[in-house]
């Protein structure tokens, strides 16, 4: 029989095990005291799941408040949804909202890669759905082991396979982000997932539960053992003779029950019968009514019992925390349900009245009669606990800050500079990703307008007007670890400059913030200081962070990931025409090189890949007011139409940026390097820099308006038919051979 | 030749969008009261006796690369 709120009253000591769920005593000895008695085995699995780190964010809070304290505007008007909602919503003009978000899916995707790295795309997909927006695109940021693991090979085409095939399955355009290696990503791979979406500002929705009486629906796939490793415990504890096998903690995707999902959720939000909806995220159903419940003004009671089954044999604390995928919960008014119901049945989609919408503010959850759940929502949802955990700067630090790469020796000859550039263009953080973005659908809906290999993906939302949105998904994890606090800046302004080398205004970031333990008092230092680095960026750029997504616990035994926050931002572009691509277009053009170039090769792709693995040193300076001058400048050149193409420079410097131009374009150029040491000024990795390709009667413009805005602009040659990479005076080398270096690591390492 | 089969199925537990859908695809041309889960067939065909150890090593191959055991079970036959 089921724990019952009678008898958890009348068996106040029995053992429960909560630690096994992950709740600490002080934790337990708090859930007493919110109900005034021991929790029932379900009420214990509400709370052991929702007070989680992943759903309570108890480490982060007290950080993640310091981006609430910023403002709320974009350079385009005030979010319609900011921090809190399950995405934020931007305005972009013309009546039309935006909504993004990324999400992690770090730990599934080791345990089984090609549904974990599905599933990821899935739920985020599902968070926009909930805002009331068309999902109209994803993106993902995936980081591996070194390609020469036996364990990548099993991981990293799975994963990619896992995005690929859930997204091709939607009819969801890929457009891009990043694929990236380093040793500690080895046995804690991370999959990061955007989604973006669109809708028109009346059409925005909220979750919450309000109206007496309303009806509570669950529609979408049944529920089964999906993701419950933790609940099978309590389950083993209560159910011992009729409980259900150890169950696998694998949740498995359905696409096309997805595709019904968004179908007919978009055509429930157009007939007006939604009042209240939630998506099923982490903690499932104990998730959506307690988040639904607390939102509103009402409290509500669910029949447990009614709950479609895949499988029969679920306990009830299973059901309440079962991951299966593909699921929403509505609040729906009592005369629209059948006009609900119609339209569910028109799209396959099964939907149940599992409870309704009460007087009071209690979540009441029934199980064949008897009573097995009675909590103040809020507790569960929004009261969790609160942790202010040491931190503290570690101790190696200053000595990896010391051992610098600038000291580094430098093979300037001929022979040495193009087996350096060679080396860069072999590495895998720069290396062609075309095995893993040909795998994607670029295309699908026909209104994408950049897509892999471009800086940023870009969208087309208005045919008419050619409105569009950008978008860039960036984090270099190799200075973030050098210095946290500078290295998430550095990450934002990447993906700010891809954006902006679009022509896209920049808008709007979200972050999904990949680290270690958060018990680590250095690991919770380099989080903190990367939190604060992104709020003073975000400050100075003028731009909103509109929501995000923490995953902790990324980590080996003790060793942690390279701390990870991956940023992605928003632009908006009012004509989609005046896009500019990273490839060089025409031979002749004049190339210039916008930004200064310092001697910067601390934790440079070229200190990785010419020494030997070297992490060493400072990460460049960043200057964010020439990064906003670079990109107010580019969104000019832009709008004027002056360059031909505009690539920002990252990893691997000014040698990547002008070989990755040319090898898109299917052309060559001859360049002469400025400054006095080529290593710098082919692969120092300074920041607020792009490469523009000009035709020679839009030169004299270029020049004019950099020196407006003071931006450094130095022309370095020009384009060329002959498919050769020429440094004057010190060498050149077949752009076939670079191709070649370039080309061969990941499909080499795969085959 | 020896012929050994290896039937790998979904395990029971486990979510079968494939098997989901052709549960649907018969009940909507007529046949009802049939739920389908979905696997798959290995025939193989060994050089040599089915000796136990053969079996095994089939056992092997398909641990490795025809199931995956995160999701999959498998059974070898002797065909």
């Amino acid at each position: 029989m089921a724990d019952t709120v009678a008898n958890a009253i009348d068996t106040p000591d029995l053992e429960q095990p909560y630690a096994a769920l992950g709740v600490k005593n002080e934790e337990y000895a708090r859930i007493k005291e919110i109900l005034g008695r021991r929790p029932t085995s379900a009420e214990l699995a509400m709370y052991s799941v929702m007070w989680s780190e992943h759903c309570s964010y108890k480490s982060s809070k007290v950080h993640l408040k310091k981006f609430g304290a910023l403002s709320q505007d974009t350079p385009r008007g005030p979010l319609l949804a900011g921090i809190g909602e399950n995405a934020g919503v931007v305005d972009i003009g013309q009546g039309y909202a935006v909504t993004f978000k990324a999400e992690s899916h770090n730990h599934p995707s080791f345990v089984e890669p090609y549904q974990g790295a599905a599933t990821g795309v899935g739920g985020i997909v599902r968070d926009i759905l909930a805002m009331g927006a068309r999902p109209i695109g994803v993106m993902d940021s995936l980081r591996f082991g070194p390609l020469t693991e036996p364990d990548t090979r099993r991981v990293l085409p799975g994963v990619v396979a896992g995005v690929g095939g859930y997204g091709n399955c939607l009819g969801l355009p890929n457009i891009g982000g990043e694929v990236q290696f380093h040793p500690t990503y080895l046995s804690n791979p991370l999959v990061n997932a955007l989604c973006v979406g669109v809708l028109r500002h009346e059409e925005l929705h909220r979750a919450f539960a309000s109206g007496v009486g309303n009806k509570v629906i669950l529609f979408g796939a049944a529920t089964g053992g999906d993701g419950i490793g933790g609940a099978s415990i309590l389950a083993s504890e209560t159910f011992d003779e009729t409980g259900p096998a150890k169950r696998p903690s694998v949740q498995v995707g359905d696409p096309f029950m997805e595709k019904l999902l968004i179908e007919c959720t978009l055509e429930l939000f157009q007939a007006g019968v939604i009042q209240g909806i939630q998506d099923f995220g982490a903690a499932g159903i104990s998730c959506a009514t307690s988040e639904l419940a607390s939102a509103g003004d009402g409290g509500m009671a669910v029949r447990l019992e009614l709950v479609p089954l895949r499988d029969p044999n679920l306990a009830p604390e299973e059901i309440l925390m079962s991951e299966s995928q593909e699921r929403m919960m509505a609040v729906v008014a009592p005369e629209d349900v059948d006009k609900f119901m119609e339209i569910c049945r028109k799209w396959d989609v099964s939907a149940t009245i599992i409870g309704e919408v009460t007087d009071g503010d209690r979540l009441v959850i029934h199980w064949h009669g008897e009573c097995i759940v009675d909590v103040d929502p809020k507790t569960v949802a929004h009261e969790g606990p609160t942790y202010e955990r040491p931190y503290q700067r570690p101790t190696w630090l200053d000595e990896v800050n010391a051992n610098r790469a600038e000291a580094l020796t430098r093979d300037n000859t001929p022979e040495g500079l193009r087996a350096a550039l060679k080396a860069v263009l072999g590495h895998g953080n720069v290396a062609d990703k075309s095995w893993v973005t040909n795998q994607y659908d670029r295309y699908v809906r026909g209104n994408s307008v950049l897509a892999q290999p471009e800086d940023a993906g870009m969208i087309r939302i208005d045919e008419e007007t050619g409105l569009g949105i950008a978008l860039a998904l960036d984090a270099n994890s190799r200075f973030t670890y050098l210095n946290p606090r500078l290295g998430a800046q550095l990450s934002l302004a990447e993906a700010y400059r891809n954006v902006a080398a679009t022509g896209a205004e920049p808008v709007a970031i979200t972050d999904c913030l990949n680290f270690g333990s958060p018990e680590d008092p250095e690991v919770m230092w380099t989080f903190v200081e990367a939190i604060e680095g992104l709020v003073d960026a975000c400050r100075e750029l003028g731009i909103p962070v509109t929501g995000g997504n923490v995953s902790l616990y990324n980590q080996t035994g003790t060793t942690p990931i390279l701390p990870t926050p991956t940023i992605g931002v928003l632009g908006v572009i009012d004509d989609v025409a005046k896009r500019i691509r990273s490839g060089f277009a025409g031979a002749g053009d004049g190339i210039w090189l916008l930004g200064a170039t310092f001697e910067e090769l601390s934790g440079s792709i070229w200190a990785d890949a010419v020494h030997g693995g070297h992490l060493g040193g400072q990460p460049p300076r960043l200057d964010l007011a020439a990064e906003k001058e670079l990109a107010k400048l580019l969104r000019l050149v832009s709008e004027q139409g002056l360059a031909a193409s505009a690539h920002d420079l990252s990893e691997g410097g000014l040698a990547a940026a002008l070989f990755e131009s040319a090898q898109q374009g299917g052309l060559g150029f001859a360049v002469a390097l400025p400054g006095i040491d080529p290593t710098v000024a082919l692969f120092s990795e300074s920041p607020s820099r792009a490469l523009l390709s000009v035709p020679a009667d839009k030169e004299g413009k270029i020049a004019y308006l950099a020196g407006e805005h003071g931006v450094t602009a130095v022309r370095l040659g020009t384009v060329t038919a002959e498919q050769i990479a020429h440094f004057e005076g010190l060498f050149e080398v077949p752009m076939a051979e670079l191709i070649e270096s370039w080309q061969a690591p990941i499909p080499a390492a795969m085959a | 030749m020896p012929r050994v089969v290896v039937n790998v199925m979904p395990k029971p537990e486990i979510l079968d969008p494939q098997g989901k859908a052709v549960t649907g695809a018969l009940k909507r041309l007529g046949f009802d009261g049939m739920t389908v889960r979905q696997g798959k067939r290995f025939e193989i065909e060994i050089d040599g006796e089915v000796t136990p150890e053969a079996l095994q090593q089939v056992a092997a191959a398909a641990e490795k690369l025809l199931a995956n055991t995160v999701i999959e079970t498998f059974e070898v036959v002797n065909a």
